[in-house]
């Protein structure tokens, strides 16, 4: 049981320290490509988290929509446009650094804020529980949440059409 | 393992999107960050339903089951926004031929 413990603190560690650097990589590189795949890695310790937490749907579907569909149309995107690092428009300085402060203090402000809050020192559960499963959620998609399912389908259409007909022009 | 660690965590992912939308001036890297923003929320809601269902899975044994559907629907929202926002950025690009942001104040003057 100890050693279970061990493993899921390291794992923890491990795949925060994947994500956070990932996800500093993706705004300082300076190359949009090289920001693309940095958000890929960032994807995928976020998906191992999911794991960690046996949702085990959720860290497939985060892996197949934004790893594979959403990335690779950020990557079409970038390559249609022919960016590189030169053709990168520089910001001012102090603009960079007003941004990291502000981006620093909210931090600060919402650490403060959480830390004595009420969820303070509960537990949470971590590789058990069988509501992540695709068996439970599936079941709960197609009986209490059907309705917002079919409109989300409805959303879908409309976000298709609208990226041709702003696309098209 | 409390779930404050998985608080922090998220604060501090969505802290570097926000910085990161602040600081770069690429419209599609900006984008990205706010796709981080949107990952750290669903991070912090998977973590929430799980803590819900330890403390009320004894009585209920699908509690927590909302929080992971919602993750579900963020998700397909995300998806839709994304082809979209790509979609406006594409055409700011073919009308100005850039995706710097400082473009875009046509509406202060």
């Amino acid at each position: 049981m100890i050693d279970r413990m061990q493993i899921t603190d390291i794992l923890f560690y491990f795949l925060s320290a994947l994500t956070l650097g990932s996800a500093i990589m993706v705004a300082l590189a300076r190359n949009p490509v090289h920001s693309v795949l940095w958000l890929i890695v960032t994807f995928f310790g976020i998906s191992g988290h999911y794991i960690l937490m046996n949702a085990q749907f959720l860290g497939i579907v985060n892996l197949i929509v934004y790893a594979g569909a959403i990335m690779v149309l950020f990557l079409f995107v970038i390559m249609l446009m022919n960016l590189n690092a030169d053709s990168e428009p520089q910001k001012n300085k102090w603009l960079k650094l007003a941004g990291i402060v502000a981006g620093g203090c909210l931090m600060l402000v919402m650490v403060a804020a959480l830390k004595d809050a009420e969820t303070a020192g509960k537990e949470m559960q971590l590789y058990t529980g069988d509501i992540g499963l695709i068996k439970n959620l599936g079941k709960a998609l197609f009986t209490d949440y059907v309705v917002p399912f079919e409109i989300s389908s409805i959303l879908f259409l409309s976000a298709m059409v609208g990226a041709v007909a702003i696309g098209k022009k | 393992m409390p779930v404050e660690r998985y608080i922090f965590l998220a604060i501090a992912l969505f802290c570097i999107g926000i910085a990161g939308a602040l600081m770069r001036r690429n419209a599609i890297i900006v984008f990205m960050c706010i796709e981080i923003m949107l990952n750290a929320v669903n991070l912090l809601l998977v973590a929430f339903s799980k803590m819900h269902h330890l403390q009320h899975g004894a009585t209920n044994p699908s509690a927590g089951i909302d929080g992971q559907l919602f993750v579900f629907f963020i998700m397909v929202v995300a998806a839709a926004e994304v082809s979209v926002g790509l979609a406006i950025i594409v055409m700011m690009y073919r009308n100005v031929h850039s995706i710097d942001i400082n473009f875009l104040n046509r509406l202060k003057h």
